[in-house]
């Protein structure tokens, strides 16, 4: 007899995927989005967060922490390369969204095209010189421009400085559904449209081509590059790619904030997003949207304790790196690098 | 633009160096731990936050001075410093093995990935100074003047002021003393053996945790040190100073070859003067980015820092 793990929620899941059909897989998929769907309507129930409003906790932190880690998800967790920067794309997209917003007539989905590009065309810039690098030193580059960003933004006269800019237009309505303040549903479908083609597009990707290149340049970039895989092409691709979807999450938070200032895209971001990826298990998709969830939603969840807050999550992160290194949701053994002992480890 | 800088070279390369030496211990909690364990100990620049508070509670709560006290004079002037010192140096050097036990150990024996010692570490961090921010309200906590900032003399137009000597003189006695240590004594030569080679060094009868304690409560020592000298020419701590501290801290390690204690020293100075310089010229808002753009050329082009690391191996 088989001793079933009732703990491995991650094969449980796979298996239930694996053995249904076409059909059950559809009806699946739809009934997941619909009971998503309807979180913003959960509100009155133990969900409820006691402080913030419950719907804007849903848009942010909660739906754009899980749109961002997805996105650095494809730097750290598919090709391995650790980015410490990641809230500088988050930035890019943002002001893009505030300074044409506000001085052009375009509307948010006008804007939403050059937020990604601009994101991208960064993530170039940034990547070609930086990619020879590896490991740690790639991080700390990363982190290097990451700050750089956030000062030039805190130090310019067209960024309006540390004052930030005001009157950031909201996005047009969309047919009967409206874009409010105070009822920030419509904001949460939109960003759950997104993370749902994000996670299309990583699913598409992966078993493709450049999903292939990534799982090899992941798990050894020399021996990738010996066996003709265009590493650094396929290395900006993918920082090009996370730099999309940051970029993306940008222009929709300073849409949805209607006020951006450089003081939001601290290191601390990039560092939570790079939390939220390692913590839902790094390189799983759905242990990456479970990790933003719970750490986008904890430290509004558990406001009551107002100021040991952090502390809380602070500790949360330390016991569950030690207890789940893999974190909670680990990808599959078999996709696992082997890990180099020694000097190199 | 340049006329501040040569109006004032002396002045600002004096400043400078005393920042520098700041950052030369700092950097060097970085690059021992690095050295050991290749690993970033992010909880650094939190360990060097706790030290500035070592100063302070001794000057306000052991000696009761306030923010009204005379400056102190003769023998209990160098007594208060020198207990400060210590404190500072304790308080850090607890911390960061109280760190290395909470947030790193467990990981490193199971041999698991790198990336979840980093959030362990940034874990530890953030609640190291989140346990700071409610015990002091989020308030700047500012430190009792015990040493008077006489100007000493003056060198080509530029004041020398006591407390910036101080702190050049003693943080160059103390980076000399952990130097020596390292390269002579018989914990510090295990400490280069598990920097070289984990394995081999284990094999030749290295009490590997031992020494991976040994070298965070090293780091620690000179962080705390530190944080007595930032407390001597700043006069003021607060829970979240260690961030850029920190960061400048890591960058001058970088600079200079991390996990080479030499590069910490030479990357420390250059980093001090640097940002001395650089807020002359440009203004100090752009202090930073400067460092960064520095950081980032010296990487691309000597992608080991200026010194190269203490142990050469092609990094994967």
């Amino acid at each position: 007899m088989k001793i079933r793990n009732y703990w491995n929620l991650r094969d449980w899941g796979a298996g239930i995927w694996e053995r249904s059909g076409r059909p059950a897989r559809v009806l699946i998929a739809v009934t997941t989005i619909f009971l998503v769907g309807l979180l913003p309507f959960a509100g009155a129930s133990f969900l409820a967060t006691p402080i913030a409003a419950y719907d804007a906790v849903l848009v942010y932190p909660v739906a754009v922490f899980v749109l961002m880690a997805l996105g650095l998800n494809i730097v750290v967790g598919k090709s391995g390369l650790l980015d410490l920067g990641f809230v500088a794309f988050f930035a890019i997209g943002a002001y893009t969204m505030a300074i044409m917003g506000t001085t052009t007539g375009l509307n948010t989905w006008q804007i939403m095209p050059f937020g990604i590009a601009f994101a991208m065309i960064a993530g170039v810039v940034l990547g070609l010189p930086s990619l020879r690098l590896r490991g740690d030193y790639l991080a700390i580059v990363t982190l290097g421009f990451g700050e750089i960003v956030r000062l030039v933004l805190l130090n310019s006269s067209w960024s309006n400085g540390p004052n930030g800019i005001a009157n950031v237009p909201m996005p047009p309505d969309i047919g009967p559904l409206k874009f409010k303040l105070d009822d920030q549903k419509v904001f949460f479908w939109v960003v759950l449209v997104m993370i749902l083609l994000t996670i299309w597009m990583i699913r598409r990707l992966s078993v493709r081509r450049p999903g292939r290149a990534w799982e090899a340049i992941r798990q050894d970039e020399d021996a990738a590059e010996l066996m003709g895989v265009p590493t650094l092409k396929y290395k900006l691709w993918s920082f090009s790619l996370g730099a999309a979807v940051g970029g993306a999450a940008g222009v929709l938070y300073a849409s949805k904030n209607l006020f951006i200032a450089p003081e939001m895209f601290t290191l601390n971001v990039s560092i939570l997003i790079l939390a939220c990826v390692v913590f839902g298990g790094i390189g799983n998709i759905w242990g990456v949207v479970i990790g933003a969830m719970i750490l986008g939603y904890l430290p509004d969840r558990i406001r009551f304790i107002s100021d040991a807050r952090l502390l809380v999550f602070g500790l949360v992160l330390v016991i569950v790196m030690n207890f789940r290194p893999d974190g909670l949701l680990p990808r599959k053994k078999r996709e696992k690098a082997v890990v180099k002992r020694g000097v190199n480890a | 633009m340049f006329a501040v800088l040569i109006d004032q070279f002396w002045a600002l390369t004096i400043a400078g160096l005393a920042l520098g030496f700041i950052y030369v211990l700092i950097s060097l909690g970085y690059t021992m731990v690095y050295g050991v364990l290749r690993m970033i100990n992010f909880a650094n620049s939190e360990i060097f936050m706790w030290g500035t508070f070592g100063t302070v509670i001794t000057s306000r709560d052991i000696f009761h001075y306030t923010q009204v006290s005379e400056p102190e004079t003769g023998f209990k002037l160098a007594l208060v410093l020198f207990s400060s010192l210590l404190m500072s140096m304790l308080v850090a050097g607890l911390t960061a093995v109280f760190v290395e036990f909470v947030a790193y150990r467990r990981l490193r024996m199971r041999g698991t990935n790198r990336l979840a010692t980093l959030i362990s570490a940034i874990g530890i961090s953030i609640v190291l100074s989140e346990i700071m921010r409610l015990l002091t309200d989020s308030r700047p906590v500012g430190s009792p003047r015990i040493l008077e900032k006489t100007i000493l003399t003056e060198i080509w137009g530029a004041n020398i002021r006591l407390d910036t000597v101080i702190t050049i003189f003693a943080a160059a006695i103390i980076y000399v003393i952990l130097e020596r240590f390292v390269k002579l004594s018989r914990m510090g030569k295990a400490i280069r053996a598990v920097s070289m080679n984990e394995d081999a060094a284990k094999l030749m009868g290295v009490n590997l945790n031992r020494v991976i304690t040994a070298t965070f409560l090293v780091g620690g020592l000179a962080t705390g040190a530190a944080g007595f000298f930032y407390i001597t020419v700043f006069e003021y701590t607060k829970f979240n100073i260690g961030f850029t501290m920190g960061l400048a801290a890591f960058t001058a390690a970088v600079i200079g070859g991390i996990g080479n204690i030499r590069g910490a020293f030479y990357g420390g100075l250059a980093l001090g003067l640097l940002e001395v310089y650089a807020s002359a010229v440009l203004g100090t808002q752009w202090k930073a980015v400067t460092v960064f753009v520095v950081l980032v050329l010296v990487l691309l082009f000597k992608p080991n820092g200026l010194f190269g690391e203490a142990v050469q191996t092609t990094r994967a």
